[in-house]
C-alpha cells in the first residue's frame, strides 16, 4: 500500500489550560475593540467626496475657528469597529428579554423593508402635500387602526415617544381645564404610588401637582384612599392610571374610578404601556378613558434600537378631542389628504404644536405593516398569548419564587424577593440570569413591591423558550433561597463583569479626551 | 400566524399547567360590559407578507421621493447622501433589536457607541459635554429653555426672530405649561443679534439660531456677553448639523447650551421622523441636563467599560423632581449619526460642509442674477430666502409642474407675516449644476 | 457643644446660636455609595422640616430635612469634589451646612445621642 501519512489530527485531545490571558485582548470570537478615536486619526476618512472648488465663502466671517479634530475610519475599519461592538450586545433576535412593561416582542423584518421604500424614507416633511398623498394616507390609516382598537374617536400622531405621548395627554387635559376657566384652580393630579416614573415627571412638566394614591393589598388602586382624596373636588385635574397596572394586574374598579374622577370634574389619563395585554379584547374607550398614549415600540413591534426612537400616538375621548395638538392629517370631501399645521380654523382650540413636523413616520410605516400582518384576529391572539405566556411563567415559578399577588396575572408576572436568603438580593438573581444567557427581568420596579422582579415574556416566545428560561430561573431561585454566595459575583460569562457605577457617578467622564502627551504635542 | 410560535397543543398544555380553562379566565377582572366578545369589527384579518407588501407599496408609490428630480427643500430637514455602510450597521440585530443599556455587562456595544456619539457631538458643537440624544431638535430646544429656567431660577425666555417657528412653538408650549413667560422677537431674516438688547435681569435664557430658518449665519458672541452680563444663559440652536463643519459652532460663541437637529448626518428625510436631537452644555450645568448620559468606568476586572450615569436626574429615579420626563433617547438614529460621522471624520465633515456651501453659492448666484429675484439672506451656509415678483405659492406650483421641487414658501411656516412672496431654498452635496440650471430655466418661464 | 439628632437621621452640633448640620453614619450606611450632594446657597433660609439638600447614590436621591429653622452661613464645598466623604466621615468632615438658628427652642424636640442610638436599634 502507499502510506500517505500527510495530514493532521482530526479529533481533539484532552484540553489543557482553561483560563488564560491573550495578547490581543480578544477571546476567541469575542473581539477586543478600542474607541474609534484611539484607532483612527483626524486625517482618516471613509468616504470619497469630490474636491470643493475653493470658492470664496459667503459666511461673512462666521466661520469655525478650530477644526473638530475628530477621528475618522476607513470603511473596512468602520465595519469592523461596529461589528465588534455589536458582539457585546444582547438582543431580542438572540434571546428572551423578560423585561416587564417593555414588551420586548419580535421585530418583524418586513417592517424594516417597508420603512426603507424610497416613497416613505426619501420624502421631506415640507415638500408639496400633493406629492406625499400616500404618506398622509398612511398616517390616516394608522390613525384609524389606533382609534378602532382603542374605541376612541380621536388620535394625535405627532408625539415622538411614550413619555412624549403622556405629555400630549396631560397638556390636552390642561387645555381643557383652561377652556373651562378652571386652569388656575384645578392643579391636582392623582397618581398611584406604583406608577412608572414618567407619570409624575410628566404631570410636573405640565404645571400640575402630584398627589399619590396608595396601592391596596391586592396590588391595585386603593379605592378607599382614592375616595378620601376626592372629598375635595374643586382642585382636581385628573388621574393618571396604568391599566393593566405596573403590577401586571387589571384595575378591577376602573369604571368606578373613571366615574369618580369625572364626577369630581377631572379627566382620566391612561398610560397605555401595557396595552399588549388587552389589545383586541378590551377597548380603553369603554372604560371611561379620556386620553391614552400608545407605545408603537411596545405593542406594535417597532424596534427598540438600543433606547429609541419610540413613537407615542395619543388617543382622545370626545371631551378632549378639540384640544389635540397640531399638526394632524385630515381628509377632505374630494378625497385629498391635507395637513392642518396651525392653531386656527378647524384647530383653533388645539393646545399647540409639540414638535417639528408630523411625527415618527418611520415608526408609522413599521407599525402599520405589523397591524396589517396580524389583522384584527391576529392582534386578539397576540394579547391572549402574551397573557398566557406570563401566567405560564408565573405558574412554573410560583413554588420557588414569591408571587407578589395571588391569582392570575395579565401579560407580566411580578415577584418579590421574600424567597431569597439574607444577603442575597434581586440584583444578584438578575446578574446570574445573564450567565444563563438571558437579559435580566425588570428589577426594583414597581416600587410598591420589595425587591420587585417583573417578568413579561410577550407572545413571540415559544413554549420551549419559556421552559428553558423557567428552568434556568428556577435553578437560580433555589440557589438564592439557599444563600449561595457565588451569585454575588455574577455575571461571570458576559463580555464585561459588574461595572463600577459609583465611580461613573462620582467622577463623570462623559467623552473621550486625547491623553496628555498627545495634547501637549499638538499644542 | 407567522409571529406567534404557540401551537394549539402548546396552549392546551400551558393552560393545564396554569390551572385555567381558557384565555377568558385571565380577563375576569375586566368589567363585563367592556369584555369584547368577538374580534374588533371594521379591521381586516391577518395577511401574508405578499399582500401586506402590495398594500404598502401602493401607498409608497403615491409619494414623490426627493431623489427623483431637482430638490431644494430645507427648513429643518435636509437631503444628504448617507453611505451604504450606515444602513448595514443599524440593521444589525444586536443594535436594532436591543433595549436601553440598563444592564451594562451585556450592552457594551450600545454604550460604547453612545460614548463615541457624545464625544463627537461635544466636538462638533465645541461644548464641554453632550448627552446621548433627544427626540429631535425642536424638543431639544424646548428642553434647553426649561433647563435654563431651572439653572437661573428665572422665568423669562426670549426667542429670536429667526428661530424655526416649529422650534419656537414647541418651546413656547413646554415653557408656558411650567409657568414661564415666553417673549418672541419680531420675525426677521437677520435679527439674531437683537437678542442682546432684549435681555434683562429676569431673563433665564435667550435662544438664537445659526444658521437660522432663513439660512442666516450669525456670530452670537455679542448676544452671549449681553446675556451673561445680566446673569442669563445663551441657548444656541441649529437645524443643519452639517453646518457645524464650517460655521462658527455654539461653543465658540460662548453658548451655555447647544440644541439642534442631527438628522443631516446618518439619517434620511423619513417625512419628519424619526430624527435625532443633539444637546450639549457647559460642564458646570451637566447635572441639570435632561436625557440619558453615558459615562466611562471600569468593571470588576479593572477593564474599561461604559455605563449610563447621573441617572438621578431622570424620571425613573427622581420621578416628580426629574429634570425632564424623557424616557427614550433616539438610540438607533444616534447610532446612524455616529457611524456616518465616523466614516466622515472631522476632515470629511469639513469637506462635506464646503461642498454644501458651494452648492448654495452657485444656487444663490444663479437665481440672484435673474431679474426680479432678490436674495434676502446676507450670510448663509446651505440655505437662504429669496423674494420673487410673483406669489410664492404660484411659483412653487409651476416649478413643480416643471419637475423641480423648488423649496418651501415662507408663508407655510409664517402664515400672516406678509411673506407671500418669499421662498426658502436649500442646496446640499446632492445638488448638481444640472439641478440648479433646471431651477433657473423653470423659474425664468414664470417670472 | 451638644449634638442633637432627628428621626430622619440628620444631626446638628450646636455652638451658641449657630449649628453644623449633616446626616448620620447610620443614614450614610443605608444609602450606599454617595455620589453627589446637592447643597443650598449661603444665605438661604429654611423652616424646620424643609428639604434643604439632596444626597444622591447611583440609584436613588434622598431629601435631607432641616432639623431646625435658620439661615445658611456656610456650605461644605469640599463635598462637591469628594462626595465619598459622606460614607467615610458623615458625622465629621462631611458636614453639609453651618446655620444660624432662628429659634433655639426647637432643639428641645430633637433626640440626644443615646436616644438616637436606641431609636436606630429599633428600626
Amino acid at each position: 500500500m502507499s502510506m500517505n501519512t500527510q495530514g493532521r489530527p482530526t479529533a481533539p485531545s484532552a484540553s489543557s489550560v482553561a483560563v488564560f490571558e491573550t495578547v490581543s485582548g480578544s477571546r476567541g470570537l469575542l473581539q477586543h475593540e478600542d474607541l474609534l478615536f484611539e484607532i483612527g486619526t483626524a486625517e482618516t476618512t471613509g468616504v470619497d467626496l469630490p474636491k470643493p472648488k475653493g470658492l470664496k465663502n459667503r459666511l461673512g466671517g462666521v466661520k469655525r475657528k478650530a477644526d473638530t479634530g475628530l477621528a475618522g475610519l476607513s470603511e473596512p475599519q468602520a465595519v469592523r469597529h461596529y461589528m465588534r461592538l455589536s458582539q457585546r450586545n444582547y438582543a431580542i433576535d438572540l434571546g428572551l428579554f423578560p423585561l416587564g412593561s417593555c414588551t420586548m416582542k419580535h421585530n418583524p423584518r418586513l417592517n424594516e423593508k417597508m420603512a426603507r421604500l424610497p416613497g416613505f424614507a426619501d420624502i421631506h416633511p415640507l415638500q408639496p402635500q400633493a406629492t406625499v398623498q400616500g404618506a398622509l394616507e398612511l398616517i390616516d390609516e394608522l390613525a384609524t387602526w389606533l382609534k378602532t382598537l382603542t374605541g376612541m374617536p380621536s388620535v394625535a400622531m405627532s408625539p415622538k415617544a411614550g413619555a412624549h405621548g403622556e405629555l400630549c395627554g396631560m397638556l390636552a387635559i390642561r387645555q381643557a381645564l383652561i377652556a373651562r376657566g378652571e386652569g388656575e384652580v384645578r392643579k391636582r393630579v392623582l397618581v398611584p404610588e406604583s406608577a412608572h416614573g414618567t407619570n409624575p415627571a410628566t404631570a410636573v412638566q405640565c404645571g400640575f401637582v402630584v398627589d399619590e394614591i396608595k396601592a391596596s393589598a391586592r396590588g391595585r388602586v386603593d379605592l378607599a384612599d382614592l375616595k378620601r382624596k376626592l372629598e375635595k373636588t374643586d382642585d382636581v385635574a385628573g388621574i393618571m392610571l396604568t391599566n393593566p397596572n405596573t403590577c401586571g394586574l387589571f384595575e378591577t374598579d376602573i369604571k368606578e374610578i373613571a366615574d369618580l374622577i369625572h364626577k369630581a370634574g377631572g379627566y382620566f389619563y391612561c398610560d397605555g404601556a401595557n396595552f399588549n395585554a388587552i389589545v383586541g379584547r378590551v377597548r380603553p374607550g369603554d372604560l371611561g378613558v379620556d386620553a391614552m398614549h400608545i407605545n408603537l415600540h411596545k405593542t406594535f413591534s417597532t424596534p427598540h434600537g438600543g433606547g429609541g426612537p419610540g413613537s407615542g400616538p395619543t388617543v382622545f375621548s370626545e371631551a378632549l378631542a378639540a384640544y389635540a395638538p397640531v399638526p394632524f392629517v385630515t381628509k377632505d370631501d374630494d378625497g385629498i389628504y391635507r395637513l392642518v399645521e396651525h392653531v386656527d380654523g378647524e384647530a383653533s382650540e388645539s393646545f399647540g404644536r409639540m414638535v417639528a413636523f408630523h411625527g415618527q413616520m418611520g415608526m408609522f410605516v413599521r407599525a402599520l405593516t405589523y397591524m396589517l400582518s396580524h389583522g384584527a384576529d391576529g392582534l386578539k391572539q397576540v394579547a391572549e398569548d402574551a397573557v398566557l405566556n406570563a401566567n405560564y411563567v408565573q405558574a412554573r415559578l410560583k413554588h420557588v419564587m414569591t408571587p407578589a399577588f395571588d391569582g392570575f396575572c395579565m401579560h407580566e408576572a411580578l415577584f418579590s424577593d421574600a424567597f431569597t436568603a439574607d444577603g442575597i438580593e434581586t440584583i444578584d438573581i438578575a446578574k446570574a440570569l445573564i450567565d444563563e444567557g438571558y437579559h435580566p427581568m425588570t428589577m426594583y420596579f414597581p416600587l410598591v413591591v420589595h425587591g420587585a422582579m417583573l417578568i413579561e415574556p410577550t407572545e413571540t416566545e415559544s413554549k420551549a423558550e419559556l421552559d428553558r428560561f423557567c428552568d434556568a430561573l428556577e435553578s437560580i431561585a433555589r440557589r438564592a433561597a439557599q444563600g449561595d454566595e457565588t451569585l454575588k459575583g455574577a455575571p461571570y460569562l458576559a463580555p464585561a463583569k459588574r461595572l463600577d457605577e459609583t465611580r461613573a457617578a462620582r467622577k463623570p467622564v462623559l467623552k473621550w479626551t486625547a491623553p496628555e502627551i498627545e495634547r501637549v504635542a499638538a499644542e | 400566524m407567522r409571529y406567534l410560535p404557540l401551537t394549539p397543543e402548546d396552549r392546551a398544555s400551558m393552560l393545564a399547567t396554569i390551572g385555567a380553562k381558557s384565555a377568558d379566565d385571565f380577563y375576569t377582572d375586566v368589567p363585563k360590559a367592556a369584555r369584547l366578545k368577538a374580534k374588533i369589527a371594521g379591521l381586516p384579518d391577518h395577511q401574508g407578507e405578499l399582500a401586506v407588501e402590495r398594500h404598502m407599496t401602493k401607498l409608497a408609490a403615491k409619494n414623490r421621493s426627493a431623489s427623483s428630480g431637482p430638490f431644494f427643500v430645507g427648513a429643518g430637514a435636509y437631503k444628504h447622501h448617507v453611505p451604504a455602510t450606515v444602513d448595514m450597521i443599524i440593521q444589525r440585530s444586536e443594535f436594532l433589536t436591543t433595549y436601553t443599556p440598563y444592564q451594562p455587562e451585556i450592552a457594551q456595544g450600545t454604550l460604547q457607541t453612545l460614548f463615541e456619539f457624545q464625544t463627537q457631538v461635544a466636538a462638533l458643537t465645541a461644548m464641554d459635554v453632550a448627552n446621548a440624544s433627544m427626540y429631535d431638535g425642536s424638543t431639544a430646544c424646548a428642553e434647553a429653555a426649561v433647563m435654563a429656567a431651572r439653572v437661573t431660577k428665572r422665568k423669562k425666555v426670549i426667542l429670536s426672530g429667526g428661530l424655526h417657528p416649529h422650534y419656537a412653538a414647541a418651546t413656547r408650549l413646554l415653557c408656558e405649561a411650567q409657568g414661564l413667560t415666553v417673549v418672541q422677537l419680531p420675525v426677521a431674516i437677520d435679527g439674531e443679534s437683537e437678542l442682546a438688547k432684549s435681555v434683562d435681569g429676569e431673563t433665564a435664557c435667550v435662544i438664537g439660531q445659526s444658521p437660522n430658518v432663513f439660512g442666516t449665519v450669525t456670530d452670537l458672541s455679542g448676544v452671549a456677553k449681553s446675556a451673561h452680563d445680566k446673569g442669563a444663559l445663551l441657548v444656541s440652536v441649529f437645524t443643519e448639523a452639517v453646518s457645524l463643519g464650517l460655521v462658527t459652532p455654539p461653543g465658540e460663541m460662548g453658548a451655555d447650551i447647544a440644541a439642534g437637529e442631527g438628522q443631516s448626518i446618518g439619517n434620511g428625510l423619513n417625512f419628519g421622523g424619526p430624527y435625532v436631537g443633539l444637546f450639549a452644555c457647559k460642564d458646570k450645568l451637566v447635572r441639570q441636563m435632561p436625557g440619558r448620559l453615558c459615562g466611562e468606568t471600569v468593571d470588576a476586572d479593572g477593564k474599561r467599560g461604559f455605563v449610563l450615569t447621573l441617572s438621578t436626574r431622570e424620571q425613573h429615579i427622581r420621578r416628580d423632581k426629574a429634570t425632564s420626563n424623557i424616557c427614550t433617547n433616539s438610540g438607533l438614529c444616534a447610532l446612524a449619526f455616529t457611524s456616518h460621522m465616523t466614516l466622515l471624520g472631522g476632515k470629511g465633515l469639513k469637506q462635506l460642509a464646503e461642498l454644501n456651501h458651494e452648492a448654495a453659492i452657485e444656487l444663490a448666484d444663479t437665481l440672484g442674477a435673474m431679474k426680479g429675484v432678490e436674495i434676502l439672506t446676507p450670510r448663509f451656509f446651505n440655505e437662504f430666502a429669496f423674494r420673487t415678483p410673483v406669489d410664492a405659492e404660484a411659483v412653487l406650483a409651476m416649478l413643480d409642474e416643471a419637475g423641480v421641487v423648488g423649496g418651501v414658501r415662507a408663508s407655510r411656516l409664517f402664515p400672516g407675516d406678509h411673506m407671500g412672496d418669499v421662498i426658502l431654498v436649500a442646496a446640499t452635496e446632492c445638488t448638481t449644476t444640472e439641478d440648479i440650471a433646471a431651477y433657473a430655466a423653470a423659474l425664468k418661464e414664470i417670472i | 457643644m451638644t449634638t442633637y439628632y432627628t428621626k430622619d437621621h440628620e444631626w446638628i452640633r450646636v455652638d451658641g446660636d449657630t449649628g453644623t448640620v449633616g446626616i448620620t453614619s447610620y443614614a450614610a450606611g443605608q444609602l450606599g455609595d454617595v455620589v453627589y450632594v446637592e447643597l443650598p446657597e449661603t444665605g438661604a433660609k429654611f423652616a424646620r422640616g424643609d428639604d434643604f439638600a439632596v444626597v444622591e447614590s447611583v440609584k436613588a436621591a434622598s431629601d435631607v430635612y432641616a432639623p431646625v429653622s435658620g439661615s445658611v452661613l456656610e456650605v461644605n464645598s469640599a463635598l462637591s469634589d469628594a462626595p465619598e466623604k459622606v460614607n467615610d466621615a458623615a458625622q465629621g468632615d462631611a458636614w453639609f451646612v453651618r446655620v444660624k438658628l432662628a429659634d433655639a427652642g426647637e432643639l428641645s424636640g430633637l433626640m440626644d445621642e443615646a436616644a438616637y442610638t436606641a431609636f436606630c436599634e429599633g428600626l
